[in-house]
């Protein structure tokens, strides 16, 4: 297996070495892909960017113990597939080809002209997404040990290795052909867990009846635990894993990448049906799995024992294919992000600008720079916590109290400049980490929307009382 | 059209600059968005915790599932489906994504790119 794949990937190196000429061109085409994806690949791309280990292992584990609460939880990101690509839609896409934008940096570069956000931003995709990154390390090594018994380390390291030596050499090409590929094995994987969990438990309506007779809150909004999915909790997953999605870097990226507005339009329809037989599909499965296979302790180990305990060994292994390629994009795609942060963002931009021009020297830099970060993220998941749905929710609300002002009011509003850019992103940050920290559910709420209010307060009223953003930059995004 | 003279056919915003023709059709399609998340979240609140706020005992089932979660899911899941598709097809234009030169975008003008 390693051999096919080392050998697809000296295909890859070859091309993007006969086709970039020039240190900046091979930044696009590393980036990017030269934005031409289409519309089918631009879906399974965003949709395995978001549905990451969070929907396919911690997901479906928590729906298990909850029941059909968790499922309807989940439900707050039925707009995710048409949402971000509409929000962001055409015009992100004509703005980062005016820019000349690569990443979401690139992006505020050009908008803010200002050193500060840019370092503010990459500090934050940095520290986030490496937390994000381990969390996703470790669902896939539970995964591994859970159905094949293998000891936890030793999975930890055989999936780290796959994913670092993908990326780094492949760039976003080699990420979006395998992100394509791992979203049709999710969707397979999905349906055929589903129809024979159906199957075997004798069909939806006896499902039901088996899980009120367990406990009926399994199948009420507010599930089993008293005060826990309280209304405002669960409906500011509308915020977290819903609307706010827009302001994930990962997710940005993905839309500044396709090749026409036609491909816009088919990736928005197939990326609203995939994603909504994934969310369905996986946590209904999580939540059904209760009335079939009961007592299982820790939720990151349901869905793969479920999926070994009603298929055969050989089919379970294809099944489990779907959620390790789940975590797999994920992580690809965000290294991607992280290695552009550094690289491109405060490497070529603040130390050394003449490595813009040399195309072997900078691919060697991110070549090291992917390992690099590969092995810190190695080094945290070591030691895991009990469930990684929670470090991957905080990753996901850090990164969000960073960009999603700065990305939607640079893009729509006029009047937002630097100064107001940095009061958003700081405060956005910073309210966030201290309730986090300090005041779990404030007035009952997920953190992140204090954090995002407060945010794009402090956003709109700094950037009213300073100086406008300079004409030029007003000219270039709003011009011709 | 045509003998209206090419100045009147880009206007200059506040800036004294013409604006990218384009963008008018993109704003508005972001609404579509945003409206469409507006109404799933509705859908989702009101049949969630309106049908499924009382004792398990008095739930009513479709197709095995209880109220409130096919209506708030399931339903509203192929509504947006069904709604993304609507949008996209009907609502949605096809337009150049690269940057325009002045003739570009008088030509995209008057070929009704800019009609609202």
């Amino acid at each position: 297996m390693y051999f096919i794949g080392f050998y697809a990937l000296k295909l890859v190196n070859s091309a993007s070495l006969r086709k970039g000429g020039s240190g900046s061109a091979y930044m696009e085409e590393y980036m990017t892909g030269g934005r031409g994806t289409g519309g089918f690949v631009l879906a399974m791309t965003l949709v395995a960017t978001y549905l990451s280990a969070g929907s396919f292992i911690g997901g479906p584990g928590t729906a298990y113990t909850h029941g059909l609460a968790w499922v309807f939880l989940a439900m707050s990101q039925i707009p995710t597939g048409y949402y971000t690509l509409m929000v962001l839609g055409k015009k992100f896409a004509i703005v980062s080809r005016k820019t000349g934008a690569n990443s979401i940096s690139d992006f505020l570069r050009a908008r803010y002209e200002s050193s500060a956000v840019l370092i503010i931003a990459s500090l934050s995709i940095i520290c986030f997404l490496i937390a994000a990154m381990a969390a996703q390390l470790i669902g896939a090594s539970r995964l591994l040990q859970g159905s094949t018994g293998l000891d936890y380390t030793t999975a930890l390291i055989f999936f780290a290795i796959t994913v670092v030596v993908h990326t780094a050499i492949g760039g976003f090409r080699g990420v979006v052909f395998n992100d394509t590929l791992q979203g049709a094995v999710m969707t397979l994987s999905t349906l055929a867990l589903f129809i024979a969990i159906v199957m075997k438990g004798g069909g939806i309506g006896n499902i039901v009846q088996a899980m009120k007779a367990i406990n009926p809150g399994m199948i009420s909004p507010y599930g089993v635990k008293e005060g826990f999915m309280t209304v405002p909790w669960v409906s500011s997953f509308w915020v977290l894993v819903g609307f706010a999605v827009v302001g994930l870097p990962a997710v940005a990226q993905r839309a500044m990448s396709y090749r026409d507005s036609k491909s816009l339009h088919s990736g928005i329809i197939y990326g609203t049906i995939v994603s909504l037989v994934l969310l369905t599909g996986m946590h209904l499965a999580g939540a059904f799995g209760v009335t079939q296979v009961a007592g299982i302790k820790s939720g990151d180990l349901v869905i793969p024992t479920l999926i070994t305990s009603l298929f055969h060994p050989v089919v379970a292994g294809l099944i489990l294919a779907g959620p390790l390629a789940a975590v797999m994009s994920t992580v690809d795609s965000q290294l991607l992000v992280v290695v552009a942060a550094i690289v491109n963002d405060l490497l070529v931009n603040y130390i050394k600008p003449d490595l813009k021009a040399k195309f072997k020297t900078l691919r060697t830099i991110t070549v090291v720079t992917s390992f690099i970060v590969g092995l810190i993220i190695v080094v945290l998941a070591f030691d895991p916590p009990e469930l990684m749905v929670w470090l991957n929710l905080f990753a996901t609300a850090g990164q969000l109290s960073t960009f999603l002002w700065p990305t939607i009011l640079g893009l729509y509003w006029k009047g937002a400049n630097a100064p107001g850019a940095i009061a958003g992103m700081v405060t956005g940050i910073g309210t966030y980490l201290f309730s986090n920290y300090l005041l779990p559910r404030p007035l009952g709420l997920h953190p992140i929307v204090p954090s995002l209010a407060l945010s794009l307060l402090a956003f709109i009223a700094v950037a009213k009382v300073t100086r406008k953003p300079s004409e030029k930059v007003i000219r270039l995004f709003w011009g011709l | 059209m045509a003998e209206m003279g090419e100045r009147h056919i880009l206007e200059k915003n506040e800036y004294g600059f013409v604006e990218d023709p384009r963008y008018r059709e993109c704003e508005k399609e972001v609404w579509y968005g945003v409206l469409l998340g507006i109404v799933n979240l509705v859908i989702w609140a009101a049949a969630g915790y309106g049908l499924g706020s009382g004792p398990v005992e008095n739930y009513s089932y479709i197709m095995g599932f209880p109220a409130w979660f096919f209506v708030s899911c399931i339903a509203n899941s192929l509504l947006a489906i069904v709604a993304t598709i609507y949008i996209v097809k009907r609502k949605m234009r096809v337009m150049p994504l690269d940057p325009m030169t002045e003739e570009e975008a008088e030509e995209y003008v008057r070929n009704g790119g800019g009609k609202s």
